[in-house]
């Protein structure tokens, strides 16, 4: 810190893109929700290895809808992205195209999980996995509505035109929550239905 | 695009100075300022009020604690006793554990740290000053709801830490533990929300040139604390909302019949209570290691080792949980492995001790009354960190534990480590916080009284361990000979009650007629000294340029980076306006737009600690009202502004129409 600071540069003035707190702050409330499902699976595995009961026990689960589902979500990420990048290009009506696809298919992604919620024979309380199946994807699910009420928010804040390419720091920081929404499915997803096949 | 949309988006921020009763300080202050009456009070977001409040709740918690202490004091200080019934003891103890723990230890130091971070970085508050009123509402509101079964004697009954299965539905039939359960989650929210308001704090709103290695070891503290928080909080809260399944809808977590295993909770609560434990004395070592210097007269000896070994702590402190655990039953590889770790975080610790011990030797102490509190601190420090170090031991362990040599270690640890320095804390911002000094005589007198107490009261609890006294028992036989150090510590228990009182005496009496004082009376070196006492609602009028660790001891204690500058900075007064810096190097990055006082936050807290009421009730449909309510209020909270610049400005230069 030997060289003189610079004090007479301009400024950016109020939420900037990622000098905005909500930036920071949305990182931080990511590491601690992260660990939020950490933790669920810490649970999962933990239960897994030392339980004397057949694991998992209705038998291997089906990969097929989980597996569509999982491309169905990233899709919707993608257009996250897509929605973003068109508002710093000045394309809003491509902006808010991109951003309702993406609600449409993670709407598909709630509807195709509730699907497979309900063909199921057993529910929370029938034995110790599937109080964890269900609380697990369960714990997701909420997050994936919670993310849904989000882009809906986006999606009518730029059909309002509070944003264009100076200011749009809320579509960044809404949609990185989204895009933590997917990562975490993946973490779910490979637990719950790619790992028994290994052990 | 024309001028007037860009100066609101970038713009050069003024330098300037600002004395009192200028035009520009005026300015500041009508900005800045809450209105009076119930509408500022419920809508204020001034970390300066929101920090007092944490004060003075936690501190009432605190009193709240130490009466059901004394009420078990009571009960045990003769054998045979028949004030409490094993009953109300169980309920008694888990308050006691409950209240001091989680209502007093760390919000204690979050009403310090709210009041002190802006004022020590040199910002105007915190970076989101209103989920800083939010996470104080929710405490409050989180506290309430842990007491609302209390006076119905249906409260929490089965220790702090909470073990199944005795807290399974079967043993435990009552609304008890669902109050517990529901209650720490609640707990939880506010607690991640105001971990979460000090990291970003530290990272965007220290003052120009305060680098990262100039912040006050408080800061470090506090920092290490709500790192830890942040990983630490979402497993004891999805640990509580398992047990709440498992008991309320039939789930098999816990559930030994089932296949559940009750070690699965007693990993979870411990993975996230021993960082707990650091959590709630890190900042406390923090207050000390900034303000045993001022009474030293000399800097901190070892300010880098210092700040480094706070970390250090705590990042083994996420890798001791299982010495909690040495006599459940885990394979004697796994004992090793944590008590060793356990044993290697005694090497910070002393690293912090010797420091400490360094600045008053090389120092010229001023034996005045927070010099005593925090010289005290150190000895306690490391009689609670000697006990600690045996109970690490596995075979000592094993014969120690659920004895009353832990009931000592820990309040040796929490009361030595936490209170004193509180107190200490106390005695030395006060004059900062209410422009008045406290008494002096008074002051000696509540910590002799204090120091005397609480060492005749705890130190007996060591051997009372020893002679194998059983922690949470509600009485005893007289033939036990544990009949003396019992007395004993019940006296000292009151002794130290008393030393306490004073020092509330102090507070009250000082409160009305305490000396006024100046804006640094102590002669200190950091930069919250700079304000006047107690500082305006804008905390500095100019946002200062700071070139050294201790701004105001540039006189006699050069770092050889020139002074730093307090009087001119930048005026930053077009709205509620502070600077952002860069994380590591404090460079100057963007102008940030403080929100107004805002109703958002109470009533986001007010619904969402409504939603927890509901479920404890069962109350489905006003759950999901006050679920509704909560999101309304957090839309509208987070509704883009263009007072915040959240917004493009209201003239659309493309088109070249004015919107509203």
């Amino acid at each position: 810190m030997s060289e003189v600071m610079q004090l007479d540069r301009p400024l950016p003035v109020g939420s900037e893109g990622k000098r905005a707190g909500g930036w920071w702050g949305l990182l931080a409330l990511i590491v601690t929700e992260g660990a939020l499902f950490g933790y669920l699976l810490f649970s999962y595995f933990y239960l897994a290895s030392q339980t004397q009961q057949h694991w998992p026990p209705e038998g291997l689960p089906p990969l097929g809808i989980a597996s569509l589902n999982t491309v169905i979500l990233l899709a919707s990420s993608g257009f996250v992205w897509a929605s973003e990048r068109c508002i710093r290009r000045r394309q809003l009506q491509w902006s808010l195209a991109s951003m309702a696809v993406a609600i449409l298919l993670g709407a598909g992604f709630v509807l195709i999980q509730f699907r497979e919620w309900s063909h199921k024979s057993y529910d929370m309380t029938t034995n110790l996995y599937d109080s964890l199946y269900f609380t697990i994807t369960g714990f997701h699910l909420l997050h994936v509505a919670v993310g849904l009420v989000i882009l809906l928010l986006l999606l009518l804040w730029t059909a309002l035109g509070y944003f264009d390419d100076r200011r749009y720091a809320a579509v960044t920081i809404g949609g990185v929550y989204w895009h933590f929404v997917d990562v975490v499915w993946l973490f779910v997803f490979t637990t719950l239905y790619l790992t028994p096949y290994l052990f | 695009m024309t001028d007037s949309a860009d100066s609101s988006l970038i713009r050069v921020p003024e330098v300037g100075c600002a004395p009192r009763g200028s035009d520009a300080e005026i300015r500041l202050a009508s900005l800045w300022e809450t209105p009076p009456g119930w509408r500022g009070w419920l809508s204020t977001v001034d970390h300066k009020t929101i920090g007092l409040r944490y004060l003075v709740t936690a501190f009432l918690f605190l009193l709240l604690g130490g009466i059901e202490a004394l009420i078990m004091r009571l009960q045990l200080a003769r054998p045979d006793q028949t004030l409490l019934t094993p009953e109300q003891y169980s309920q008694l103890f888990t308050m006691h554990g409950v209240t001091m723990i989680f209502l007093y230890a760390l919000p204690v130091l979050s009403g310090f740290s709210n009041y002190l971070w802006p004022l020590m970085l040199g910002s105007r508050d915190m970076a989101f000053p209103r989920l800083n009123a939010l996470s104080y509402w929710l405490f409050l509101f989180a506290g309430l709801f842990l007491y609302a079964s209390f006076p119905l004697g249906q409260a929490p009954n089965d220790g702090w830490f909470n073990y199944v299965p005795l807290t399974d539905r079967l043993y435990n039939t009552g609304p008890n533990i669902d109050v517990y359960a529901l209650g720490m989650v609640l707990l939880g929210i506010s607690t991640t929300v105001g971990s979460i308001n000090f990291i970003v704090t530290l990272f965007r709103m220290r003052t120009p040139g305060m680098s990262i290695d100039r912040v006050p070891i408080l800061v470090w503290g506090t920092l290490t604390a709500s790192v830890a928080n942040v990983f630490a909080i979402p497993v004891v809260s999805l640990a509580f909302f398992m047990l709440w399944l498992d008991r309320q809808f039939g789930t098999h977590f816990f559930d030994v019949v089932n296949g559940g295993k009750p070690l699965l909770w007693q990993h979870l609560f411990w993975m996230f209570g021993h960082p707990w434990v650091y959590a709630v004395v890190l900042p406390a070592m923090g207050i000390v290691s900034d303000a045993l210097p001022t009474f030293c007269r000399r800097p901190l000896v070892g300010y880098a080792p210092v700040a480094l070994s706070t970390m250090a702590t705590m990042l083994l402190g996420f890798g001791v949980w299982i010495h909690h655990m040495f006599a459940t039953g885990l394979p004697s590889l796994a004992l090793s492995f944590f008590g060793a770790t356990s044993m290697v975080i005694s090497i910070p610790s002393a690293v912090a001790v010797f420091a400490w011990i360094a600045t008053i030797w090389l120092g010229r102490p001023v034996f005045n009354t927070p010099f005593l509190f925090f010289a005290g601190f150190v000895l306690l420090f490391v009689i609670g960190g000697l006990s600690g170090v045996m109970v690490a031991a596995v075979p000592l362990d094993f014969q120690l534990n659920e004895t009353y040599f832990v009931v000592a270690h820990l309040h040796y640890v929490l009361l030595g480590i936490n209170v004193f320095p509180v107190v200490g804390g106390i005695y030395y911002w006060f004059p900062k916080f209410f422009g008045r000094m406290m008494s002096e005589t008074l002051g000696k007198w509540s910590f002799w009284v204090m120091f005397i107490g609480f060492n005749a009261g705890f130190f007996p609890m060591h051997i009372a361990g020893l002679l194998g006294m059983p922690r949470r028992i509600y009485t005893y036989a007289p033939n036990m000979g544990w009949n003396t150090v019992n007395l004993i510590t019940s006296v000292g228990a009151f002794v130290f009650a008393a030393g306490l009182l004073l020092f509330l005496v102090n507070v009250v009496v000082s409160l009305r007629r305490g000396a006024l004082a100046a804006e640094n009376p102590w002669a200190a070196p950091t930069l919250e000294w700079a304000t006047p006492s107690p500082p305006p609602a804008y905390n500095f009028a100019v946002i200062p340029i700071i070139a050294s660790r201790h701004p105001l001891w540039e006189d006699w204690v050069d770092e050889g980076y020139g002074r730093s500058s307090l009087e001119t900075g930048y005026l930053l007064m077009e709205g509620r306006e502070t600077l952002g810096t860069t994380p590591l190097d404090a460079r100057p990055d963007v102008i940030l737009k403080m929100p107004d006082d805002s109703y958002a936050p109470f009533f986001l807290g007010l619904f969402s600690s409504l939603v927890f009421a509901g479920m404890l009730l069962h109350a489905w449909d006003f759950t999901g009202l006050m679920v509704m309510a909560s999101s309304l209020s957090l839309i509208a909270w987070l509704w883009p502004s263009k007072a915040l610049a959240q917004r493009v400005p209201a003239i659309k230069t493309d088109k070249g129409v004015a919107h509203v």
